[in-house]
């Protein structure tokens, strides 16, 4: 069963509805149990940093990510999915979950944020959830993107004014920093890919074994990932 | 199935300008009229949105015409069974009040709502909406008139209100407080076919960093072209001209490819 994280804010009808049309089956996870059990994770996130991470930890679900990551569960983080996984976010100061070395930082464009539309996926990595992806087009919603410390875990760049990292993948987890549920049939593809990928993928710690500290809380709003 | 691909070429490497059809919608069909007489069937607002998708739409407006509050719930069920069966990002706006209408929509499945009199009357809606939703899913729409040759004044209530607000301050003003998106339509150009305002739309884009979304004049795919260059836009937005079969989604991408506007 795939579960959808749910910590309260995330919109996961969209994703619920595309698995729905692809005939996955789905569960949505809101305790960390629901986690253990999971053969496979997706973590769709909206909004800010900050109130997410409070949100995951008032439910112990960052604590049950992290140990989900490490046993290697297939892993797939979607828009904010993608920058809490590293350490800090510039967005709003936010304390992160730590699995990967790096920041968020703020695009810095001299075109429009936030960077909304359809852009196209570059230099993409030979990953069988990437597969095929080179050069479609997917829909973004964002004015932050994860700075990785190692460049290793870039699987693919995007352009908007500068390059910046649209998706990571190590071990079991990928990452992408666009929305596959609302970018047409290239966005259900990839979805499909990752269904395939948790299916026949032994189960792969992240080579990037860091155990969360508790940072920080700082709240403030943020303008939407 | 995905086509092959090769190398991303260098002219891929931008944000591709936006094409988005409205949808308007009364009672749970899609109708068009003008100035809400003669409403005309166009159909089910599901299987057009679904059709749209397929033929390259990048994102859809339905807009509820009626806004009667017992229809309210025809359009949720809209809402619903779009969000379960098209997967491309979809607005939806028309008498939105209060976040708790915002609330609504957005669990029923929409990526975004679209405020316009409310805001108007009461702009910390935006505020709120940004602060509980995030500012990605809130678009304030604008209704401009023009008054003078570089002066445009907000109207409300469907376009027969004045507001005695300036357009272009407005929009500073929109994106001040948190909204994510412009939706501008010009009064005097809408149902024309005449072509979009480019002097208002280019005036606004330029005052603001969010994205502007033109509306209101599209009568030939060369009219999405100029105000996507021109007019400085980033999406355009048009109905009866899909709608009406004259100028296909498709043919009309291809027409903006084919004159050097970064389409997908």
């Amino acid at each position: 069963m795939i579960a959808l994280v749910d910590y309260g804010a995330g919109n996961l009808r969209s994703v619920e509805n595309a698995l729905d049309a692809l005939g996955v089956e789905s569960a949505i996870a809101s305790e960390p149990e629901d986690l253990m059990r999971a053969d496979a994770i997706i973590f769709p996130g909206v909004g800010a940093a900050a109130p997410a991470m409070e949100a995951l930890r008032t439910r112990g679900l960052d604590r049950a990510l992290v140990d989900a990551v490490h046993r290697g569960t297939p892993f797939l983080g979607i828009c904010l999915g993608l920058q809490l996984l590293f350490d800090w976010s510039a967005e709003d100061g936010a304390s992160c979950l730590r699995i990967f070395g790096g920041t968020v930082e703020r695009l810095p464009t001299r075109e429009k944020l936030p960077h909304i539309g359809w852009n196209t996926l570059e230099r993409v990595a030979d990953h069988p959830v990437l597969n095929g992806m080179e050069g479609e087009a997917m829909y973004f919603v964002h004015s932050y993107v994860g700075v990785p410390q190692d460049r290793q875990l870039v699987a693919a760049e995007t352009t908007h004014g500068v390059p910046f990292v649209s998706a990571i993948a190590a071990g079991s987890m990928v990452a992408v920093q666009f929305h596959p549920e609302r970018s047409g049939t290239a966005g259900l593809k990839l979805l499909e890919n990752f269904v395939e990928f948790a299916r026949v993928q032994p189960p792969t710690p992240s080579p990037y074994p860091a155990l969360p500290k508790r940072g920080r809380h700082v709240t403030g709003k943020g303008e939407g990932g | 199935m995905l086509p092959a691909r090769g190398k991303v070429d260098r002219e891929q490497r931008v944000l591709f300008k936006r094409i988005i059809p409205c949808l308007d919608v009364a009672g749970g069909r899609v109708v068009k009229g003008t100035h809400f007489r003669e409403l005309r069937d166009q159909g089910d607002p599901v299987a057009m949105a679904r059709t749209y998708s397929e033929q390259g739409a990048d994102e859809l407006v339905f807009l509820d015409i009626d806004a009667a509050p017992q229809q309210r719930a025809t359009l949720i069920e809209v809402v619903e069974r779009t969000a379960r069966e098209v997967f491309i990002p979809f607005t939806v706006g028309g008498g939105i009040r209060d976040v708790d209408e915002i609330n609504t929509l957005l669990r029923a499945g929409a990526d975004k709502v679209s405020i316009q009199t409310a805001a108007v009357q009461r702009p910390d809606l935006i505020t709120e909406g940004a602060r509980l939703f995030g500012s990605q899913c809130i678009v304030v729409a604008i209704d401009a008139k023009r008054e003078a040759d570089d002066r445009w004044q907000v109207y409300t209530h469907g376009g027969r209100q004045p507001s005695g607000l300036d357009a272009i301050e407005w929009a500073r003003a929109a994106q001040r407080r948190g909204g994510g998106e412009i939706l501008l339509t010009s009064i005097d150009a809408d149902g024309t076919r005449a072509g979009y305002d480019l002097a208002l739309t280019r005036a606004v884009a330029q005052a603001v960093q969010i994205p502007v979304i033109a509306s209101g004049g599209a009568g030939h795919p060369r009219d999405l072209a100029a105000v996507l260059t021109e007019g400085r836009a980033d999406a355009a937005l048009a109905a009866s001209i899909f709608h009406d079969g004259a100028y296909p989604l498709r043919q009309t991408k291809q027409y903006l490819k084919d004159h050097g506007v970064p389409v997908r």
